[in-house]
């Protein structure tokens, strides 16, 4: 019954021309000689050397990238701790509203998130900065890894953990050396995801941001409200090639990584 | 190194459970009893920008004062401005509106990704997510410069000879709604070809020996097969659009605004805590009921141990 037919192809064609043409313009248009989108002025790369000499932007960019890698790191541990509590704990007092807390910050308006941590930090009187953007970022991103790790911890089988135990290995030792092994793609695809949110993440920064912590977002959303401009073209353009790459690189890691294991029969060694 | 502590000790497991717990009861729950508490206090000219401020080392006497405090001026505020109930109006109208829209797009695609070959289909779908990688802004953004006034779509609709005038696409309805579905559109791909692919083809096949016409075979096996995705897909989009900021303010027009931005306003512009809240609150009482049924679906869905 696998037929390709003429409607699906074209509903896919048409769909994926929908989602790449815009950025497709936008990376053409960063290497655009005119000052003006509609006129187009031979390929130059004037806007990447303007970008160079914008030590705002890329102040922001190095505060975006610290914020990210360090949010994403401490969210892959709450994260990952949390799925194997979810899945392999046993029933512990207040579970449901700990699921309940899990999966709400994936769907909650960023907004409320935002403003209700800045109220928790003025509440608090901590100051307001690096330190308040990585702990926002952490809680929302967190909850994401969770369910990341959680669809592959129960997906596996789960013999491998029990016979670890049955042969007297600790818990924790099992996590590390079977468990951890095993869920380890799912775990470096939720750091991956988590990064990426905290670098995108305009709105829950604004809110928890403060004097000295611009983060990348925050400096790009203020440029573009005061129009297009072809460095802002330019930094995105970076941006995607940068995703894009890694995105092709973990799909071709995750590839050798099968293809090994399955040469290697059962990539676990206890 | 806390777990490693633990695991030596018998029941050192619970704090496996414990640090994300307290984590998240801290970020995430704490916050929101302050938002509700703040959302019955009164405006103020200080800072922080409102008063009662709870003073536990007054003991009893403060928590007594404390309450005598509290108001509900900002939710009558929201009652009675017609502004605050446009915004919700306007909010819920463009997330329902945008979320069919979205279905009648994202299904296609799924369905033709599901049914395409199989050594395709991983390929199609990260082509389908890589967009969402990048940047959610970026992905506004790159609207723009299509839909400015000296913007690529008039440009091309001039030559094209279908309007002799630039069209003001920025700052309409319009631009929302694309650059919602636009952004959203893997949101919705996803569920849908997690159920989509999971269909037995077995099933069509009966159908069709048994002489079910393809249409009605699609409308009685497929569609209420694919329901799950459906529910999930719709409501993982209709309710992060509801309290959607970004795109209505950079794509949206000034004269109504979606609520999202009317929080936005009250607490930048206005610093009106207190009606910051309020809105806040009133939002997540308008989405709680999605946000548990959508729960529900993930728990399912993930098919977590009861």
């Amino acid at each position: 019954m696998k037929r390709t037919s003429a409607f699906n192809v074209a509903s896919v064609a048409l769909g994926l021309a929908f989602l790449y043409l815009p950025i497709a313009i936008l990376v053409i248009y960063s290497f655009n000689a005119s000052r003006l989108v509609s006129v187009w002025g031979g390929w130059s790369l004037e806007w990447y050397r303007e970008l160079l000499r914008d030590q705002a932007i890329l102040d922001a960019a190095w505060m975006s990238l610290r914020i990210g890698a360090l949010s994403a790191s401490a969210a892959t541990v709450l994260g990952t701790l949390a799925a194997v509590a979810l899945t392999r704990g046993r029933r512990f007092r207040g579970r449901l509203l700990f699921s309940g807390m899990v999966y709400a910050p994936l769907v909650m308006p960023e907004v409320i998130t935002g403003l209700s941590l800045l109220l928790l930090f003025v509440a608090s009187g901590v100051d307001r900065g690096f330190w308040t953007v990585t702990a926002a970022h952490t809680t929302l991103t967190m909850c994401f890894v969770t369910v990341i790790v959680q669809s592959r911890l129960i997906g596996f089988d789960r013999s491998l953990e029990e016979a670890a135990m049955d042969l007297g290995c600790p818990p924790l030792r099992t996590f590390l050396t079977v468990t951890l092994p095993l869920i380890w793609p799912a775990v470096a695809a939720g750091w991956m995801l988590a990064f990426s949110l905290s670098l995108d993440d305009l709105v829950i920064a604004s809110f928890t941001t403060g004097p000295g912590a611009t983060t990348l977002p925050i400096r790009i959303y203020s440029q573009v409200r005061l129009g297009v401009k072809p460095e802002i073209n330019a930094i995105c353009t970076i941006m995607i090639a940068v995703v894009a790459f890694a995105t092709v690189a973990s799909s071709l890691a995750a590839k050798r990584g099968a293809t090994r294991r399955a040469r290697e029969g059962l990539g676990v060694q206890v | 190194m806390k777990a490693r502590a633990a695991a030596k000790r018998p029941g050192g497991g619970r704090l496996v459970v414990l640090v994300p717990y307290l984590w998240l009861l801290a970020f995430f729950l704490v916050p929101f009893v302050i938002v509700a508490k703040i959302s019955l206090s009164q405006t103020a000219m200080a800072l922080p920008p409102y008063t009662p401020v709870l003073d536990l080392a007054a003991g009893w006497e403060g928590v007594k004062q404390f309450a005598a405090q509290l108001s509900l001026d900002s939710y009558a505020l929201l009652v009675s401005d017609e502004l605050y109930l446009r915004s919700y109006l306007k909010s819920v109208e463009v997330a329902a509106a945008s979320t069919v829209l979205l279905l009648l797009i994202g299904y296609p695609l799924a369905y033709g990704i599901a049914r395409s070959p199989r050594g395709l289909q991983p390929l199609l779908v990260m082509l389908v997510v890589l967009p969402f990688w990048t940047s959610f802004l970026i992905r506004v953004y790159a609207w723009i410069n299509i839909l400015q006034r000296d913007g690529l779509l008039n440009d091309v609709l001039m030559r094209l000879h279908i309007t002799s005038v630039p069209i003001a696409w920025l700052s309409s309805d319009t631009a929302i709604y694309i650059g919602v579905v636009y952004s959203y559109l893997p949101f919705m791909v996803l569920p849908l070809y997690a159920s989509l692919e999971k269909i037995d083809p077995g099933l069509l096949e009966a159908a069709a020996d048994l002489g079910c016409p393809r249409w009605k075979a699609f409308w009685r096996v497929t569609l209420p097969l694919s329901w799950p995705g459906v529910a999930a897909g719709a409501l993982l989009c209709f309710i992060p659009i509801t309290g959607e900021f970004v795109i209505p303010d950079l794509l949206g027009g000034s004269r109504t605004l979606m609520i999202g931005q009317t929080l936005w306003t009250e607490f930048f512009s206005n610093r009106d805590w207190p009606v910051a809240s309020a809105i806040a609150v009133a939002l997540l009482a308008l989405l709680l009921v999605p946000i548990l049924l959508y729960e529900r679906l993930q728990k399912r869905a993930i098919g977590e141990a009861p």
